[in-house]
């Protein structure tokens, strides 16, 4: 037991060390960190952060992200789930068919589909806000969750259903009130596969805002150029994009280490 | 059993509607320039199948092309492995796992150009700690900007370093359904190590490595901003990937029919590829439940 602990070890140091140096480099000048190697700043400031708190430019992209985030991870998941439950409950026309051309649409090369993504939320003057950016993100968010609770849901078994229906219950009231909290793991696995999708996604978020809605990764790619590297400012910008997953991993950890365990997935 | 229910359609409209509106309007853009040319003017003239052909009989297609399949093959074969291997000696109870489970997903939660940036700023041989490392410490003389190689194995141990943790999380949730009377039963007939991982824990992991590995294959297939920051392509076109070649064709030149032409035949390729990872699943599955009816 104690010998194969190395490896999960092993690993999460490979994972720490790139994420310490980012984190080291925030609290360092950017002369500093272009002059010479150090390990350990030489000469600690904390004038990065201060930027950003201060400057409303940069904190807005943080709130921007974490606005559309959110709003695509609450769409998804409504819409995801009376879809997953018909997946794992009913048999229908075309139901496989539909199933495997919902996730076809994770396949499309990005890149290119950005230019008729602008054009389309142009067309319905969605551009440059935060619902834009949450709808576009669903492309390759809604599969993924209807993937997932349907593999949670499948792991139900139906008499959960049956007996319900004999208590009297009624669709919704069962839905809500004994169905969906049998499977909130299954919910909180699916919630952190979009938040996560939505937050590291880039190309359709820079592309689909431009002031208002613009999120904090496409901040600190122009303040980045216009500035000529301020790699101090960009370090403590990237490494103020962990805390909020990190916040979120916490809230679900519970559900990833157990609540796998209930549905095949 | 599932029950024939036609209304059940009634579910599954607002993600139709959803998917169909972000997936069907701009995939018909993009086939509208697959068969047009345009001098930037708005104006369009029909072109036929010329884009297709010029992509599929170009050089510079084949030689991504290539790129790419050999990049997600490496990929495929390190981080599957690796992660069911991690997976394996992770705690299965405890508050170590809580602590395994949340250091392991942070580089999942890094935007992508974050992550692009940080490995690019990591390697440099004067400044980044694995750069200064490997020059002056181990004295191998890397430089990712220079050497194709270095700048393969810059890529690769960054993707093992973003992705590996999403398969020990399906591969660890896969593990910790397994009930524990599977293992006692095993214990009791003597089995090895080797016999448990092969007749219980890879079959009962099965279901989720298949997702692990089409959401690997699809996302490493289509790999672009990572790379994009990290190399830009280079040194010369060496790690030019499909998707990089692609923005290249379509933003850097502004070539929008051969581009998008490209673009529908990437497209063609990934899910040629992920209907036969997908169907060959489903076959397994259905072996499955044949031998457990004999």
């Amino acid at each position: 037991m104690q010998k194969r602990s190395i490896v999960p070890i092993i690993y999460i140091l490979f994972l720490m060390l790139p994420i310490y140096w980012l984190v080291t480099m925030s609290f360092k000048t950017t002369n500093e960190i272009l002059e010479s190697f150090s390990l350990f700043p030489q000469t600690f400031t904390l004038d990065a952060y201060k930027t950003i708190f201060t400057d409303p430019t940069w904190y807005w992209g943080y709130i921007n992200s974490i606005i559309y985030v959110s709003l695509n991870t609450v769409i998804s998941l409504i819409v995801a789930l009376p879809a997953a439950y018909a997946f794992s409950r009913y048999r229908f026309l075309g139901d496989k068919t539909l199933f495997f051309w919902l996730l076809t649409n994770r396949m499309a090369p990005i890149a290119v589909f950005a230019l008729p993504f602008f054009q389309l939320y142009s067309a319905v003057g969605l551009f440059d806000t935060h619902i834009a950016v949450a709808l576009a993100h669903c492309i390759f968010n809604i599969p993924l969750a209807v993937w997932i609770l349907e593999g949670f849901m499948s792991g139900i078994p139906k008499e959960l259903d049956e007996t319900a229906y004999v208590d009297g219950y009624s669709f919704p009231r069962f839905f809500l009130t004994i169905f969906l909290p049998t499977i909130k793991a299954g919910v909180g696995v699916a919630a952190f596969f979009c938040f996560m999708y939505s937050w590291v996604e880039l190309l359709l978020a820079k592309t689909l805002t431009a002031v208002v809605a613009k999120p904090i990764a496409a901040t600190m790619t122009k303040t980045a150029s216009s500035a000529g590297y301020e790699l101090g400012l960009l370090a403590a910008a990237g490494t103020l994009t962990i805390i909020p997953g990190a916040i979120v991993i916490y809230f679900v950890r519970n559900y990833i280490a157990k609540g796998f365990a209930m549905g095949r997935v | 059993m599932k029950t024939e229910n036609q209304k059940a359609w009634f579910f599954v409209l607002p993600v139709l509607l959803l998917v169909a509106f972000n997936a069907v309007i701009p995939m018909m853009t993009v086939v509208n320039y697959s068969v047009q040319e345009t001098f930037g003017d708005n104006r369009f003239f029909w072109e036929g199948l010329t884009w297709f052909q010029q992509i599929l009989n170009s050089d510079r297609f084949h030689s991504a092309l290539g790129r790419q399949f050999l990049f997600t093959f490496i990929i495929l074969t390190i981080e599957i492995p690796l992660g069911v291997a991690i997976a394996l000696s992770m705690p299965r109870k405890g508050p170590w796992v809580s602590v395994c489970l949340i250091l392991m997903s942070l580089p999942m939660l890094i935007p992508w150009n974050v992550v692009g940036a940080m490995w690019n700023i990591f390697t440099l041989p004067e400044i980044g700690l694995l750069g200064y490392f490997l020059n002056n410490v181990v004295g191998i003389n890397y430089d990712m900007t220079q050497d194709p190689v270095a700048a393969w194995v810059t890529i690769v141990t960054m993707d093992v370093w973003h992705w590996t943790s999403l398969v020990v999380l399906l591969a660890y949730a896969g593990l910790v359904s397994i009930p524990d009377a599977y293992y006692q039963a095993a214990k009791i007939d003597g089995a090895s190590n080797w016999s448990v991982f092969r007749f219980i824990q890879l079959p009962k992991m099965k279901n989720v490595l298949t997702i692990a590995i089409l959401l690997r294959f699809m996302d490493s297939f289509n790999i672009y901003t990572e790379v994009f920051v990290l190399t830009g392509g280079g040194p010369g076109n060496s790690t030019t990937f499909l998707s990089i070649d692609l923005v290249k064709i379509a933003l850097g030149q502004f070539d929008l029919g051969p581009a998008a032409a490209m673009s529908l035949i990437y497209f063609a390729i990934t899910l040629l590829v992920s209907w036969l990872f997908y169907t060959l699943m489903n076959r397994d599955d259905l072996n499955d439940y044949e031998e457990v009816e004999h």
